[in-house]
């Protein structure tokens, strides 16, 4: 077993898939002879050649919208975003082309497009290299979204997106690509050498689509949650004393609905965490699934931390990331409810 | 106090009550312009962008350095599939207007280019058309009585209900399903031919956009991934000068022309006469044959005229002269093949009017057969269960959840109260 970062794990992940199967393409922008501005794809052209790791124009819609012609014809390709900012020039492509391709043609055509972004803030990236847009693809009928929280999950859930015959939007959140980050910026910066999910293996193997981990098991309360604030969740469990059971999402659609419910009922008490803005977030759909499946388990109403509903401000991002104290404060809020 | 505004507007030449103006259309005499070698450079070629191909003369006669000198069974193979898809369209605007259909979308006057094209690539080139290229759908071997079902929602429907008419597809036939929002087939076109050149495969793609959506951010990410990876793609623009109401000078194409498009990416342009069969026919192939021996892409602006209304949602005489097209220069297509084939002795007025009734038969029998399948108040009737399928290869189980609550509640009979 090897230690890798998350963006090793990625890039052990097109190594991989791209050694197995030769119609697995990548483009993007920056991915080629340099690999990547956050290095994922870093010596993927250098071994797999300039006709299959291709340096794009910059503009997102058409590098969606080639990709899209490129799956059609045979190939699987792996569209690099730079920043999920980034993406809104493709979003057409990806909501009125590679979701519903298979359905409108009732599956002669379809194109196995996997979109890597990265997201997510704590990188002192402003309002436009910070977003968190998830919420807006799980909305689409006919793509799946993915973010993993660990280099483990990284390189299992990329290879398993990759060799789905569905379109994958896979969000990559950048904060933890080095370490993992619970939430206090004065702390040093930690590692993936020091994490069990830093574990990763060098070759083959997925994580499946559609199954939730739990994180941190506890009996108190269940925080669902994904990404960067997995690990303030488990953080912010420690600082508050409460036992905590942190379910890692992993993949926002498909849901991983059973587990989700099974944690809830048990602990009657759920605190759903994301770093994208609240008002009709993920977290109002997981709020509702969850109290439609959990309803007369549930001690408390289902609470919420969440990016404030603004732009992600460059000054002040620690007050708007949730960091410990909001989630401990969520915690106590849920905690208390009676 | 405010001041008066300076914007420039563009105008078409002629609207409702004007008499027609086609005067600002640029043409060419039939066989002014040289046709180049496929390994011309791009630079010894612009003027091609400018003037227009044309094959057909105003005497009927074909003439010039790009006449293909086809065949006439050829060219009677083209007039024929020209005159089935106008005779199709025509039966189809009646049925929609009868009611049975619920919208529809005629080639009226554009006809040549699609057969033209379709006639000039081959089997193995991918077609990613526009909603006017039904011609492609036909001569590609979608038969009638299918493309008849699509737009019935009937239980032959190819996409079993879940698009609008006239939004088909054919694996088989190799032409890319019809998408309804504007210029989005452009880039997959350009990926698609990437791919055919990464495979080391001589296959080319072909997709066309109207004069109005090459406004569309799509367009021009496809031209330059086309400049960009020289991909073995033809990208044509259909300028039947209309844009809904808005004519193509809106678009942009007053002091260009939309074949000029490309030169600044140095993708080579040609401006065809997109009535004249003839011309379109060699205009693609020498388009194909430079793609597939590797030399890029091509961009070929069609100038034709939208003979009828944008769909059947639409009536162009509240926003353009009523008779423009009987003005247009360049004609009819099918008018301009037939009198060229009947000059050259072989065809007939006669042969003509039998071939047409001949065509309107096989549209009338497509017809009713098409029907047996379901109409929108008649039977039999597509299963909504089916609504569900296709959204995923692999379906998450909230899909499957909804469709049996569909299924419930249709079955379920709320009787005023009692439960």
């Amino acid at each position: 077993m090897a230690q890798m970062n998350m963006i090793e794990a990625i890039r052990s992940a097109h190594d991989v898939v791209m050694d197995r199967d030769p119609s697995v393409v990548v483009i993007g922008e920056d991915v080629g002879y340099f690999g990547g501005v956050f290095r994922c794809t870093d010596g993927l052209q250098r071994k797999y050649g300039e006709h299959r790791v291709i340096d794009a124009p910059i503009a997102e819609g058409g590098i969606i919208g080639a990709a899209i012609g490129m799956g059609v014809n045979g190939l699987r390709p792996v569209a690099e975003i730079q920043f999920a900012d980034y993406i809104y020039p493709g979003f057409d492509q990806i909501v009125s082309e590679l979701a519903r391709l298979r359905y409108r043609s009732c599956g002669e055509f379809f194109s196995p497009v996997t979109i890597r972004t990265p997201c997510g803030g704590g990188i002192r990236g402003g309002q436009t290299h910070s977003q968190s847009p998830e919420g807006i693809f799980t909305h689409v009928s006919g793509i799946k979204v993915v973010m993993p929280s660990n280099p483990y999950d990284a390189k299992g859930l990329l290879i398993s997106s990759i060799e789905s015959d569905d379109p994958v939007v896979f969000f990559e959140p950048k904060r933890i690509y080095n370490g993992p980050f619970d939430g206090d910026p004065e702390k040093p910066a930690v590692s993936w050498s020091s994490h069990p999910k830093g574990e990763v293996p060098e070759g083959y193997y997925t994580v499946p689509l559609g199954e939730a981990e739990i994180a941190r098991p506890g009996d108190e309360l269940t925080i669902v949650t994904y990404g960067t604030l997995v690990h303030v969740a488990i953080a912010a469990a420690e600082l508050t004393g409460v036992d905590a059971e942190v379910i890692d999402v992993r993949s926002m659609s498909p849901l991983d609905v059973t587990t989700l419910a099974e944690s809830v009922r048990r602990t009657g008490r759920c605190l759903i965490a994301h770093e994208a803005t609240r008002f009709s977030g993920y977290g109002a759909e997981l709020a509702a699934t969850l109290q439609k499946e959990c309803f007369y388990h549930l001690e408390a109403p289902i609470g919420r931390v969440a990016g404030w509903d603004t732009p992600y401000p460059h000054a002040f991002e620690w007050q708007y990331f949730p960091g410990q104290q909001r989630m401990a404060a969520g915690i106590r809020r849920v905690m208390e409810a009676e | 106090m405010a001041k008066e505004s300076r914007l420039y507007i563009p105008r078409p030449t002629a609207r409702p009550g004007d008499e027609p103006d086609f005067s600002y259309l640029e043409l060419s005499p039939a066989g002014a312009l040289d046709k180049p070698g496929t390994d011309a450079k791009v630079r010894d070629m612009e003027h091609l962008a400018a003037g227009l191909v044309r094959v057909l003369d105003d005497d009927d006669g074909a003439t010039g350095p790009w006449n293909p000198n086809l065949d006439p069974a050829d060219l009677q193979v083209g007039l024929r599939w020209m005159l089935l898809n106008r005779v199709f369209d025509e039966r189809m605007w009646q049925i929609q207007r009868q009611g049975r259909i619920s919208f529809y979308m005629e080639a009226l006057g554009e006809e040549a280019v699609s057969i033209g094209q379709a006639m000039a690539l081959r089997h193995g080139d991918m077609c990613f058309p526009s909603y006017r290229n039904q011609g492609l759908f036909m001569y590609r071997g979608v038969k009638l009585v299918d493309m008849m079902c699509q737009c019935l929602s009937n239980t032959r429907d190819m996409c079993q209900g879940r698009q609008l008419p006239i939004m088909y597809h054919t694996k088989s036939g190799n032409v890319f399903s019809v998408s309804g929002n504007l210029g989005t087939q452009y880039p997959h076109a350009v990926g698609w031919a990437m791919a055919s050149a990464i495979k080391g495969e001589d296959h080319v793609a072909a997709s066309w956009i109207g004069d109005g959506s090459t406004a569309e951010a799509d367009f021009h990410h496809a031209l330059t991934f086309a400049a960009v990876y020289q991909a073995p793609v033809i990208l044509n623009v259909v300028n039947n000068q209309w844009a809904i109401s808005t004519f193509q000078g809106t678009a942009g194409g007053e002091r260009r022309p939309f074949a000029a498009r490309g030169l600044g990416l140095g993708i080579p342009g040609i401006r065809v006469d997109g009535n004249d069969l003839l011309a379109i026919y060699s205009a693609t192939l020498w388009a194909a044959d430079r793609a597939r021996r590797g030399g890029g892409p091509t961009l070929i602006e069609h100038v034709t005229y939208r003979g009828g209304a944008h769909s059947t949602s639409d009536d162009p005489s509240k926003y353009r002269p009523k008779d423009e097209w009987h003005d247009f220069p360049l004609g009819d297509p099918i008018e301009r093949l037939k009198n060229h084939l009947i000059r050259e002795g072989h065809w007939s007025e006669k042969k003509h009017t039998a071939l047409t009734e001949e065509l309107k038969a096989e549209v009338l029998a497509a017809w009713k057969q098409a029907q047996s399948y379901g109409t929108m108040t008649e039977g039999p009737w597509l299963d909504p269960a089916t609504m569900f399928d296709d959204v995923y290869a692999d379906p998450p189980t909230r899909l499957e959840s909804q469709r049996r609550r569909m299924l419930e509640i249709q079955n379920m009979r709320f009787n005023g109260g009692e439960s």
